[in-house]
Formats: C-alpha cells, structure tokens, sequence
C-alpha cells in the first residue's frame, strides 16, 4: 500500500475541518502511516467469502409509538450555546458575499 | 470512623443503611472527606457535586425514617464517568470542547441511578472522547494509579477504576468501547464488567463508536459490580439498540459462585509470549484454581482474534470521525476564532483544531480516510468481515465451553508518559479486550493477584455468550471467593493506604 502524502493528509483535514498547523500535518502523516501499515493486516481476508457485520447484534425496524410527548424546552436548548440572539443559535456567515 | 465507612463494600453499605446502622448522609460525606484527602493526588475526578450528592442521600435518609421500602443500593454512592449527560452538572467528556458544558438532560443510565437512589459524588476523569488506555488523553490531566502513583490507572475510564481502588466511592460507572472497563479494572485490582451490548442504555451517553460502547460496572467486588449492574441494565425504548429482552440475574449468579462442571475454555490467542511474564504466571495459577474447583478447563483457539486489533482501529475510527462531527461549536460546547469576519466552515476547523487533543485529531484522520471514497472497500469493508469472522471463532468456542478465560491485558500498570506519543503501542494494551466488543458479548475483569516483578495487580478477564452476562458473575464470584480465602482478604486490602 502506498503512503499517505502530506498532500493528502491535509485534504482528510480539510474534509474533517480540522484547522492543522504544518507541524501538525507533517506529525500526523507519520503517524497515520505508522497506523495504517499496521491495520493493512485486515486485507488478508480480503478474497475470503464473507459478509460484512455493522453491528454486534442484529436488529430491524426498531419502532416506538407515534406519540407526543415533552421535549426540550426552548430555553434548556439553547442552554449550552456559544452564541444566541432572539432566543435563536447565533452562527457565523454561511453564506458568502456574492451569493447573499 | 470515616476511613472504616470508605472501605465498606457496597453491599455491606447497602445492608447497614437499611438496617439503619449508618444514614446515606454519614456515607456519601465519608466519601466526600475522603475525595477532598486524596484526590488532590489521585485527580479521579473532574467535578465533585457535593451538593447534589447530600441533597440525594438526605433525601433517601427522609425516606427510610419514613418506613418506605428503597431499592437495594439506595443511599450507597457512586462516581460517574465523565462520558455520561447528568443534568445540570458538568460533562466534558475530558475534552477543552466541552469545558463548561451543563447538559439539559440525563443520560438513561443517570435517570435509574436517580430513581435506584444512589447519590452521585461526582464525573470521573477519562481519556478525551474514550480514546485511550491511560487517561493521559484527558485535556484535564492524568489520574493516578492508588497502587503507584507513577503509573497508569487505565483507560479510559482511568478515573472510576482509581476512585474505586482508591476507596473513594465503593462503585463507578463506567463505559466499554475497546477495553475502557476491564483494562482499568485490571491494572487498579478492581471489578469490572462490560455487558453484552444493548443491555445497558446509550442514551445519553457521548458516543465513541456506538457500535460498540457499552456502559457498565465499576467496583471492588464481584457482588457489588453485580447490585450496580442491576440497576443500570434494562430495556430502554430511547436507544434503537437497546436489547429488549429480561436482564438475566447477575446477584443471583454472583451468590451461586459454583463453577463445577463448567466448560471454561482458555483462548490460545489471548495469551503467550507478548504477555508479561507476572501476568502470565498469576493466570496459569487462575487456571488451577479454576481446575481444583471442578471446572473442565481446556484451550480453544480462536484464529481470527489475530486480525482484530486491526479491525478495531479502523471501526473505531470510522465510527467516532462521524460521531464526533456534531462537535463544530454551533449550537453547545466551546467556539473558538469567532471573529465576525470568518465563515463558518473557518470557525469550525479552528474551534475542532483548538478544542481536540492529539489522540482526538489523530482518530478523526485516521477515520475520515477509512471512510473516504476509494478506500472504503479496502478498510471499513474489510474491516466488517474481520468483526463476522470474529463472530463465528466465539460461536465455534462456545459450542464447546460456557466462558472463556484470557489475561485482561498483556501488561500490568505502565509508567505515567511511558506510551503516550507512540499511539501503536498505547493500542496494543487492548489485544484481549477488543475481541469481545466486535462480537458484542459481555466480559469481566478480576483480580487475581500480584506480578511477582513489579508488584501491580494482574486482572482475569472471563467472557460469556451473548446475553449470558450471569455467567460472569457466577465465574468470577466463585474465583474470588477462593482467592479470598487464600489471601485472608481482598487483594486492594493490599493497595498502599
């Protein structure tokens, strides 16, 4: 298997939106080769005809009644929030400029 | 007086408050003056809700005088893991990301701690997001083992496994992802036990990798472990994987302690030369116990185990890296680099970036590419076969055994600092405990002992089918009860004071 480059570790940083230094990256690449080499291991049942299991024990269509009951009141939402304004969640700009 | 309470198992507790020997109040203050002595050393815990624990137990104590019949453990105290939601009191989960954060609600497991009357001291400290195997990932600092306090207590749950060892509450909740119960348990010479998964309710509880956490016991005997694992276990209709099956009766099992007759089959795989020599001495002398009480012990080989350390560490990953998306300081939790000018996607990379730790960022990379497009196949696939073959080495051993028996982990307590920037070595602590998590069975951890070389406690992992977690209790009572009766105590009576 060939190694992660630098490269691509800081595109899995961006997809994971982590804001990484560059020492970060470079110790993480390492790192993260170091690991994968060692779990590459699990390619050797590759050929072998087996299903996958997501899931220890298996169950389906798990329902609960359709019924109302109390959830959160508005104020214990937004509780632990780092920003709130007109009793909402205050966000930072989602939209850029030319699209607003 | 206070030293004497804080040494009292939970079930001796139990009984003397319903004989009104003791209140719930003398009995939670003895644990808060003891937390308040040595937890400044240990660091077990990471809030301590003094408070809210009185309010509880002179509530309890109101109830008794009043003549209503409590629950069993009703007034006995507990530590609870940091993982879990409790309303009102800090849960960080060890993370800076969470520093402050007040849950608005309880966790399931919380809710039947409430009802079950139990006052909770306080939230125990943890490897960040359960990741780890020393509780040196928490972003709050290390906790420290009662037996050497330059050693390592385990992890995750580090700081239950040493609030129990340390005599700081008689029992702890704890969470089992990859080992993150028995592993403590077995390096601080305590009980700990993981439930077959879907016994104990996730709700509520911050998710790892929800396919394989479990909640479970933390305590300083079999008994005990088995009186908190009644009444954390059960049906619970807001987690979809909750078993809805009857809890089978683990006290029962535990008074049983008879292993005559039962097939215990020793796994090849989950012992030998990569397992420390005291380690591997105290299990063979387990093993002859086992035999002179009438146990049939005979060696079962389970080949596929050899792949799953492999596969854990890239389900684990797979798993949290989407788990742990929630965490982009929006709507809870801390947000960092809010300067009105950024974008949003630019404060979620710096709030993620400055609010992990190392450990955190590590897994998440490791999980993202796991699941990115082009590798899917090649290692979250590949890594599900492994979790089926896994499956059918227990099938095929418990066809011919009721448990099985390994050493918890292939080393006692390691050295504070010792691993905690080499992250293969820090996951190889795990080689016997994660096997059980992939295929979803309930295990135990016991002590049995003391490394000659080092002088640390040496844990006994027993492991029973799938919703036969009674087993556990009936294994590692009788083993401890015989132990007992060699040593004239239990082992943490031997724990430096």
């Amino acid at each position: 298997m060939a190694d992660l480059t630098r490269e691509q570790v800081a595109h899995l940083a961006q997809l994971a939106r982590l804001d990484l230094s560059p020492n970060e990256l470079d110790h993480y690449n390492e790192q993260l080769n170091v690991i994968l080499a060692a779990v590459a291991q699990v390619g050797e049942v590759a050929a072998q005809d087996v299903p996958a299991t997501s899931h220890p024990i298996v169950m389906t269509n798990v329902f609960r009644a359709d019924e109302v009951r109390p959830g959160l009141s508005h104020d214990d939402a937004l509780s632990g929030a780092p920003a709130t304004q007109d009793g909402r969640f205050r966000v930072p700009r989602i939209l850029e400029e030319e699209s607003s | 007086m206070t030293a004497e309470i804080t040494r009292l198992s939970a079930a001796t507790l139990a009984a003397e408050l319903a004989g009104k020997q003791m209140s719930s109040v003398e009995a939670t203050q003895a644990c808060l003056d003891r937390i308040a002595e040595v937890d400044p050393l240990l660091h077990a815990f990471l809030y301590v809700d003094a408070d809210g624990a009185l309010t509880t137990a002179q509530a309890v104590d109101r109830r008794r005088a009043a003549g209503e019949e409590l629950p069993a453990l009703a007034g006995v105290p507990i530590a609870l893991k940091d993982v879990m939601a409790m309303r009102g009191v800090p849960t960080t989960v060890g993370s800076k990301i969470l520093e402050n954060w007040r849950p608005p609600y309880d966790a399931t497991v919380v809710t039947k701690l409430r009802e079950a009357g139990l006052p909770v001291l306080g939230k125990t400290n943890m490897d960040e997001f359960a990741m780890g195997s020393s509780t040196e990932y928490s972003a709050y600092g290390p906790t420290r083992n009662p037996w050497d306090h330059d050693r390592i207590p385990g992890g995750s749950g580090g700081g239950s496994a040493a609030a129990v060892a340390g005599f700081e509450a008689p029992l702890a909740i704890g969470t089992d992802t990859g080992g993150s119960i028995r592993q403590p348990a077995a390096v601080t010479g305590t009980v700990g036990v993981k439930p077959t998964y879907g016994s104990v309710s996730r709700y509520g509880l911050v998710a790892l990798a929800s396919s394989l956490d479990q909640a479970g016991p933390c305590a300083r005997s079999v008994m005990d472990a088995a009186l908190l694992h009644e009444v954390i276990a059960g049906h619970d209709p807001r987690d979809s994987t909750s078993l809805p099956g009857p809890v089978p009766d683990v006290v029962k099992a535990a008074r049983t302690a008879d292993v005559r007759g039962l097939k215990i089959g020793l796994v090849t795989e989950l012992n030998g030369p990569g397992y420390q020599a005291g380690v591997r001495q105290r299990f063979s002398e387990a093993v002859e116990l086992l035999t002179a009480l009438g146990a049939d012990v005979r060696e079962v080989s389970c080949p596929n185990f050899t792949y799953a350390l492999g596969a854990y560490y890239l389900i684990l990953p797979s798993e949290a890296s989407s788990n742990l998306a929630r965490f982009d300081g929006m709507r809870y939790g801390v947000r960092l680099g809010d300067d009105g000018e950024s974008n949003v996607e630019e404060v979620m990379a710096r709030t993620r970036e400055g609010g992990f730790g190392a450990e955190v960022k590590r897994r998440i990379m490791l999980g993202t590419y796991a699941l990115s497009s082009g590798y899917y196949d090649q290692f979250y696939g590949q890594a599900q076969k492994v979790r089926t073959l896994v499956q059918r080495d227990f099938a095929v051993a418990f066809a011919d055994c009721d448990v099985l028996i390994s050493p918890t982990c292939p080393t006692t307590a390691f050295p504070i600092g010792e691993k905690v920037d080499d992250p293969l070595a820090m996951y190889l602590n795990d080689i016997a405990t994660i096997p059980v998590n992939l295929a979803g069975n309930g295990a135990l951890s016991m002590p049995i002992g003391l490394a000659p070389e080092d002088g640390l406690p040496v844990g006994l992992q027993v492991i029973a089918p799938p919703q036969m977690d009674d087993r556990l209790y009936n294994v590692g009572a009788a083993v401890e009860a015989a132990l007992e009766d060699r040593w004239g105590h239990p082992l943490i009576e031997e724990a430096p004071k």
